[in-house]
């Protein structure tokens, strides 16, 4: 692997920057890998790369049926924080949080993660009580966090609204310094470059269409493009199609599939320098280094594969953002797009072995699991590596749903994130 | 935007007056106290969650307020017919 820095830029603008490595190859698969992984978004391709890099399993291949990152990897609106309330999220979170904080360094690729904070929005007194609440619950996790009245945010978003004029005003916020931003597709190439330096097989356009399962025991794939693969272990990591996965494995998951929509503004000149979401008024914005505004709010209520969805879900969301923000009131949006987002009932992920022997899941991110994606990799690699879930993954069972064990995290992501 | 036609109020209508409440035809289990943890889990969050025909529950939440089923396509998202709580769906998916 050719490694970057500041030296090889300035060495590569002599030839016109027309010699530069292909940041991957484009293998064919092999008969047999020691570990399959369905589905090449973030996750999947930070499992790949944990299990080359940590646990010295390089006979691996991700299979994806689009392109590296095209799902919701290359759709969400890239929040990171950690501040969720119970220990078990707040655990995984945070490691999540630790390894961003080094990613760029350790994969030699600018994930260009910014730390500029994130706010959370109070409007009512309920809202009030459950962030003095979730603050202190972060900090006794040693998760950094603040509760802030409405003239300390006034000095952090000087252009938002925080006066007694709006419907609903703002009473304060949880505000996290080392929550921010990261830019998407950079994470999944990183990933996907750092594991294929380790001999890691990516397999692009290539559809998982059924399960090889004999007595009750996962042995490979079937794909539309190389027939059979086998495997030793297989993880599935589809986000939004997981159900389906499921399917052909002979069982369900407790997972709705639901559009989720986000939307951004022309750019304009630098207004907002950190990361505004309320679960309140319904809506959160950002502004890309491009200069763009990044919106995005809830899902839509029906279930949906197609990746859009309905009209009046992203009115609600510009609403909310206009009363937030008079001043944004005449930018024009530019573009609109939708993901396939897997929502759990406690709204925590599923990271767990199955039914099926050695098949293993990582799903249920739904609205918020972009902000995961290196500690998700992280504990499912060393899940696979095991055959014995993380102990941080551990709680994350799908089984919790029959034993009572939830993790409800629908007061810290109430918003999706 | 769907125009969903809500078999109560007999009319086409927008959909925000309506909400998707989930997978249809999800009997209650008639003793509950006799359910083993995993049937009553099951019944509480495991779901279909079909790419293809599903059969899901809508209310006309700021009309009638009443229930009914609906049977859409959750890829194309065609709605293919509605029907009355009770009556069963006359679109049905293979397999
Ligand atoms: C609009 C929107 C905004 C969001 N905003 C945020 C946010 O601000 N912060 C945050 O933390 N999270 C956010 N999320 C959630 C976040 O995007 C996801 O939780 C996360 O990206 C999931 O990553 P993944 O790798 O599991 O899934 P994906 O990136 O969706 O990858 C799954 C891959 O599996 C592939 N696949 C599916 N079926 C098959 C098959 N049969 N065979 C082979 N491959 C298959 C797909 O093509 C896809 O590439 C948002 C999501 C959306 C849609
Ligand atoms: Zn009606």
């Amino acid at each position: 692997m050719q490694h970057y820095s500041g030296f090889g830029l300035l060495k590569h603008s002599f030839s016109h920057h027309e010699n530069w490595q292909r940041t991957w190859r484009n293998p064919t698969p092999k008969k047999k890998y020691d570990v399959i992984i369905i589905g090449g978004g973030g996750h999947g391709l930070a499992t790949a790369y944990y299990l080359a890099k940590e646990h010295g399993i390089t006979n691996v291949a991700v299979i994806e049926k689009g392109y590296l990152g095209g799902g919701n990897t290359a759709r969400n609106t890239t929040i990171v924080r950690s501040n969720y309330l119970w220990d078990e999220a707040a655990h995984l979170y945070e490691h999540a949080m630790k390894l961003w904080e080094g990613l760029s360094q350790d994969l030699n690729y600018n994930v260009m993660f910014s730390q500029r904070g994130v706010l959370n929005l109070g409007h009512t007194l309920q809202d009030m009580r459950d962030i003095e609440r979730r603050v202190n619950a972060n900090r006794l996790n040693g998760i950094d966090g603040e509760v802030l009245d409405p003239q300390q945010i006034k000095e952090i978003v000087p252009h938002m609204d925080c006066s007694q004029n709006t419907r609903y005003p703002v009473m304060g916020a949880s505000w996290q310094p080392r929550g921010g931003v990261a830019r998407h597709d950079a994470v999944a190439w990183g990933f996907a470059r750092g594991a294929d330096s380790y001999g890691v097989d990516l397999i692009q356009q290539t559809e998982v269409t059924d399960l090889i399962i004999e007595d009750g025991t996962i042995t490979g794939v079937k794909t539309n493009r190389y027939g059979d693969i086998m495997a030793d272990r297989v993880g599935s990591v589809v986000a939004g199609n997981s159900s389906v996965i499921a399917k052909m494995a002979g069982f369900e998951l407790p997972l709705e599939s639901h559009p989720l929509q986000a939307l951004v503004s022309e750019p304009i000149k630098p207004i907002l320098d950190t990361v505004v979401m309320s679960n309140h008024v319904h809506g959160y914005v950002s502004q890309s280094d491009k200069g763009d505004l990044v919106i995005g709010a809830g899902i839509d209520g029906y279930n949906g594969y197609g990746q859009r969805g309905s009209y009046q879900t992203i009115e609600h969301t510009v609403q909310a953002i206009v009363e937030l923000f008079p001043i944004f009131s005449r930018v024009r949006m530019n573009r609109q797009w939708g993901g396939i987002v897997d929502t759990c009932p406690d709204a925590c992920p599923i990271i767990s072995k199955t039914p099926v022997k050695n098949l293993f899941f990582n799903c249920g991110w739904g609205t918020g699991g972009f902000k995961a994606t290196p500690g998700s990799g992280n504990v499912f690699a060393a899940s696979l590596a095991k055959g014995e879930m993380h102990p941080m993954a551990e709680p994350f069972s799908m089984f919790r749903f029959h034993n009572g064990a939830l993790i409800d995290e629908h007061g810290a992501a109430g918003v999706a994130h | 935007m769907y125009h969903i036609y809500c078999p109560h109020c007999a009319e086409y209508r927008e959909e925000e007056e309506f909400h998707a409440a989930g997978q249809a035809h999800l009997p209650r289990p008639l003793d509950p106290d006799s359910c083993t943890d995993e049937e009553w889990g099951t019944y509480l969050f495991f779901r279909k969650n079909p790419r293809g025909i599903h059969h899901e529950l809508w209310v006309h939440a700021a009309g009638c307020r009443k229930f009914f089923n609906m049977t859409r396509d959750t890829q194309t998202y065609e709605i293919k017919e509605v029907y009355k709580i009770g009556e069963k769906p006359s679109i049905v998916a293979e397999s």
